[in-house]
């Protein structure tokens, strides 16, 4: 295909369609879902409101994994073993974003991370943020501990964790 | 294994723009009929449609398949849709060529659209969609808080610098100058790239290829059929698709594993034992600078750690020893998800026949190789091509 090719498509602006040069329908979904959390999920959530961390272990190939799941996705066996973790661990990887989701900018970042929480497997992080930090004093290998919410507040959420903190 | 002989014979495309005033129907088509008249064929021709299209929430339709199905040329014909998120493009190459391999269809239509633009305020809403409801969407998960914590460990894992990363968006975009679907084209210093806007760091904005409206369309056909249409059949001589966990807090973030096992399938499928020396020309998927060094590298097509020097020396140049992305990649052609992945296969087909333009590889290459990457950051695809 040569660059002489004259292809097909029209590139408007969205200036075009703001000012109506381009006629357009406009509709807001309203879908509603209430999804269950599940077996191991469930538990897991009971166990963050009183302020613990529960991951699962695979009776075959010893994994200690966390977020906790009802079968080993490697073994795929059931019945694994409910296992506490501590509620530290270090820092895996990182980024320092920006954007929200909307890709509109931010002024102060978030900083989501991946976690090794102490107790779990080599390799099995956990995804939550960092707060009280200077973004400059982020590195792997961080120890950082999990800043509950007031037990009056938790009510069974991964948000029951603000965030985690340089520990 | 008792599979017959697959050529991809035609192909067509849209422009990628940032907003067309083409419905998704409207795009399909354009790319489809482009590609069956590029091998003179009609949709009568054709025995069974397939549609690659990603993320329903884009354009807006859920079920999209069904409602592509007519501009597609779908009608009363055996059709089907798949998706695979990034990965979608590649692998509808594979779904088409599953179909004429098996002896289904002689002439199978493969057509891949998104129209990203009609997703209000910004495309990457969508993605807040597709996160764990329970444990990842409290927290405001999105792609790119994701993709940059990969791009931050496979760095410093290797020790790559942003300017080794920003050569990608270099050289793609300069690649890009020479197509005619291009809408992010443009030569750029490695200094542009790095001093962009930080977008979620180590993530920049030149390192992100751009949201798109677009369509590709390719066109499969069986041994006999292909000889008999045109003298210059790209055989699809190795496909392969591999997934790798879900959880993506759990994968390796430096190594993707299931891009080398996707590799490996189509490599073993075409005979091929050393890939830096036998594929002529990559299109390895590109939707921020640092993947398509950490794809090079698991599509063994560079050493791990070695990808950013070769870069740096020129030999993926599109006159270098092995052309990586000739066509400008989704950094440069921009990225209507699916159908930038088809247009990576579209692309090997053109260079293989010398077609390419502006954008040829010298030498004559016969053999090359697409892949993309997708799903939950987990599928890859991989598609090689010879003539």
């Amino acid at each position: 295909m040569e660059k002489s090719v004259q292809l097909k498509g029209t590139a408007i602006r969205e200036s075009d369609i703001k000012e109506g040069k381009v006629l357009s329908i406009e509709w807001v979904p309203k879908a509603q879902y209430a999804w269950d959390t599940g077996v191991a999920i469930g538990h897991f959530l009971e166990e963050l409101k009183g302020g613990k961390i529960i991951g699962m272990k695979c009776p075959r190939c010893r994994r200690i994994a966390v977020p906790p799941r009802m079968f080993c996705e490697l073994c795929y066996e059931p019945n694994w073993e409910w296992v506490y973790l501590q509620d530290w661990g270090v820092v895996r990887s990182f980024c320092i974003s920006y954007l929200r989701w909307d890709a509109s900018r931010m002024k102060e970042p978030f900083i989501p991370s991946v976690i090794e929480l102490e107790g779990a497997s080599e390799g099995m992080g956990f995804f939550h943020l960092i707060g009280e930090i200077d973004p400059q004093e982020m590195k792997a290998g961080l120890k950082v501990k999990a800043v509950w919410k007031d037990v009056k507040d938790r009510v069974g959420a991964i948000t029951d964790i603000q965030y985690f903190k340089p520990a | 294994m008792g599979m017959r002989k697959v050529a991809v014979v035609g192909a067509g495309m849209t422009r990628f723009v940032r907003r067309a005033l083409e419905t998704p129907k409207e795009l399909a088509y354009e790319a489809a009929k482009m590609a069956l008249d590029s091998c003179e064929l009609t949709l009568k021709d054709v025995d069974g449609v397939v549609v690659g299209s990603a993320v329903d929430a884009f354009d807006g339709f859920h079920m999209k398949g069904e409602y592509l199905s007519d501009g597609a040329g779908g009608w009363r014909k055996p059709f089907i849709r798949h998706s695979v998120g990034g990965a979608t493009g590649v692998f509808s190459c594979i779904h088409g060529w599953m179909h004429v391999a098996s002896g289904l269809f002689d002439v199978c239509l493969v057509v891949a659209e998104e129209k990203m633009s009609s997703c209000q305020p910004h495309p990457q809403g969508a993605f807040l969609t597709v996160y764990d409801s329970i444990l990842e969407r409290p927290l405001g998960l999105n792609l790119t808080w994701i993709v940059p914590q990969e791009m931050n460990l496979y760095m410093s894992y290797y020790g790559y610098s942003s300017e080794d990363v920003a050569r990608v968006a270099v050289k793609n975009k300069r690649n890009a100058l020479g197509h005619p679907a291009a809408m992010m084209g443009e030569e750029l210093s490695v200094q542009d790239v790095v001093n962009s806007e930080v977008i979620s760091w180590p993530l920049h904005r030149l390192d992100i290829s751009g949201v798109a409206d677009g369509a590709t369309a390719i066109v499969l056909a069986s041994e006999g059929v292909a000889k008999r249409i045109t003298n210059k059949p790209a055989w699809i001589a190795g496909a392969g698709y591999n997934l790798d966990t879900w959880y993506w807090t759990s994968r390796d973030l430096v190594y993707p594993v299931y891009v080398e096992k996707a590799a490996r399938m189509a490599y073993e499928m075409a005979g091929i034992r050393e890939p830096q020396k036998e594929i002529h020309v990559a299109e390895p998927y590109d939707p921020f600078t640092f993947k398509e060094l950490q794809n090079l590298e698991a599509l063994l097509l560079a050493d791990r750690g070695k990808a950013a020097q070769l870069l740096a020396d020129g030999v993926f140049d599109r006159n270098g020893r092995m052309p990586v992305t000739p066509s400008g990649g989704l950094l440069g052609v921009g990225n209507p998800i699916s159908a930038a992945a088809l247009m990576k296969v579209a692309e090997i087909f053109w260079q293989l026949r010398g077609e390419a333009g502006k954008r040829q590889v010298p030498g004559s290459p016969k053999i090359g190789l697409a892949q993309a990457w997708g799903d939950m950051m987990q599928a890859g695809t991989v598609v090689i091509l010879k003539n």
